[in-house]
């Protein structure tokens, strides 16, 4: 579980977070949604630790980032797996060489045991035939499953992806969607996941949180979200003609 | 950042690994250019000296000694390195800055590992063998000499290899050693550090490249006129 107690993050005098404050929990897929330059990525990159907040407290299963030491937020580290907006695999390394990487950098593991950990995550994403291709050699959809199986190959308590379906038709980001949460559920990871896809909210949005110019504008879930009356989720809910189509259908 | 550089260092099997990559990528991959110039410039130094000795008083063994002082005291240390800035350098900026752009350097401090020490130590590592390099750019030079001399008949080869013997001091190669080991360090940290610290998309890592090349090429030259002073005045 993430608590999170009023962050606040300025840019050299731009304030992009305003006071943010959410819980996350485990084996739930929570969501940050929000349009583009909402501060999704930044309130991501406060969490992992890469960038510093000005404000407000973070805890990590009860524990306070701000009390530890650099040791405990070492460790802390190797319990987090970031799946990255453009996957950011290492090029130079196979697929399997990308997944096996944080364990030979990280663990005492000898090479055969890492091996056959790496192999069965990545069959887990449903990669079998792709263990010696380069990630140039991969489609979008195999980029993000090699870069979500990298995430989750130390067994991280804590999963962030940053709009791990951005680039992907809708049927490949379903799947890519789904994936995610079947891992979230398996190992009962706390996940949080930036989109401003609606496909993904239906999905798989169990926690909302709303985010609309670096404050949290609502919070619910995806049974809630298309009942609400509040006026900033419904003009981002409804602002394709699909959705709007959707809703006249409905009423 | 040259402190993260050696703190909490990655693993010692993975280093290796890594320390091979970048000595078959920085070093090894220069030597065919470094080869081709440097014959043909050693070459081009020896006929220059020979077309301006016009005085019959001026020995001929001169060409060679010309040809051997050129390349020994400023092509191979110095001139090599400015072309490496070009070559090695942009190699260093443009691979570490499309890691930065492409989120492979966030990747790697998520997963908890040091990546200025990933990244940057095992290329110091692999520049130290430079001088091998610079050794290797000055047996090529004095032979582009030698058969330039020989090809366009300036002097005879007796003449030539008397020249290249004379007034040896081993200090100059000595000097010559001393100045590439400081330029690798500079051919290693300066563009690591602009590929390192960059911002922006594929365009920008361009631009890092060629600023990077402009830095180096300065500090370089910068640093060549001290050391001189400093070891041969
Ligand atoms: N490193 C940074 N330095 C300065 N400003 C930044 C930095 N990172 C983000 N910002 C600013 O913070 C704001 C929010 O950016 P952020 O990347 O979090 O948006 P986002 O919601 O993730 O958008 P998108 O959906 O397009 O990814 C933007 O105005 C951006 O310019
Ligand atoms: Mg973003």
């Amino acid at each position: 579980m993430i608590t999170l107690n009023n962050i606040t993050k300025s840019f050299d005098g731009l304030q992009v977070l305003k006071g943010i404050s959410m819980t996350f929990e485990p084996g739930k897929t929570n969501l940050i949604i929000g349009q583009s330059g909402s501060g999704k990525t930044v309130l991501l990159k406060c969490l992992l630790g890469l960038h510093q907040i000005d404000g407000g407290t973070m805890y990590f299963n009860d524990r306070a980032f701000g009390d530890m030491v650099e040791e405990d937020k070492r460790t802390l580290r190797r319990e987090m797996g970031m799946v990255f907006q453009g996957s950011a695999l290492f090029d130079s390394m196979t697929v399997l060489e990308n997944v096996m990487f944080p364990m030979q950098m990280l663990t005492k593991k000898s090479e055969s045991e890492i091996k056959h950990a790496a192999e069965e995550v990545i069959a887990r994403v449903n990669l079998e035939n792709a263990y010696s291709k380069l990630p140039a050699e991969l489609s979008g959809g195999m980029q993000k499953r090699v870069a979500i199986a990298r995430a989750v190959v130390m067994k991280p308590k804590y999963l962030f992806c940053d709009e791990p379906n951005s680039g992907l038709d809708p049927k490949t980001a379903i799947v890519i969607d789904n994936l995610i949460r079947e891992i979230t559920q398996e190992n009962n990871i706390t996940t949080v996941i930036n989109s401003h896809d609606m496909n993904s909210v239906m999905e798989i949005g169990d926690t909302i949180l709303f985010l609309k110019d670096g404050v949290k504008a609502w919070e619910g879930s995806k049974e809630l979200i298309f009942n609400t009356d509040n006026a900033a989720v419904n003009d981002f809910v409804y602002s394709s003609n699909l959705m709007k189509k959707i809703k006249q259908a409905h009423t | 950042m040259l402190r993260l550089v050696f703190v909490k260092p990655t693993k010692g099997k993975v280093m290796r690994k890594l320390i091979f990559k970048d000595i078959q990528d920085l070093i090894i991959g220069s030597l065919g250019i470094v080869a081709f110039l440097s014959f043909f410039v050693g070459g081009v130094v020896s006929i220059q000296t020979a077309l301006n000795i016009e005085n019959p008083l001026i020995p001929k063994n001169l060409v060679g000694f010309a040809t051997r002082q050129s390349i020994i005291l400023e092509f191979a240390p110095t001139f090599m390195s400015i072309i490496l800035a070009g070559k090695v350098g942009s190699f260093i900026t443009s691979s570490i800055g499309t890691m930065r752009v492409t989120e492979q350097i966030d990747a790697l401090e998520v997963m908890g590992i040091n990546s200025v020490n990933y990244l940057v130590f095992p290329k110091i590592i692999s520049m130290l063998l430079l001088p091998i390099v610079i050794n290797f750019s000055m047996f090529l030079g004095i032979l582009g000499g030698y058969a330039a001399t020989i090809y366009g008949g300036f002097s005879s080869s007796a003449d030539f290899i008397e020249g290249i013997q004379l007034d040896f001091r081993p200090y100059h190669v000595v000097y010559a050693f001393i100045k590439t080991l400081v330029f690798a360090m500079v051919l290693a940290t300066i563009p690591s550090y602009h590929g390192y610290y960059m911002k922006g998309g594929a365009l920008e890592v361009g631009k890092a490249a060629t600023v990077a090349f402009v830095w180096t090429s300065v500090v370089i030259i910068v640093l060549n006129y001290f050391i001189t002073q400093m070891l041969l005045a």
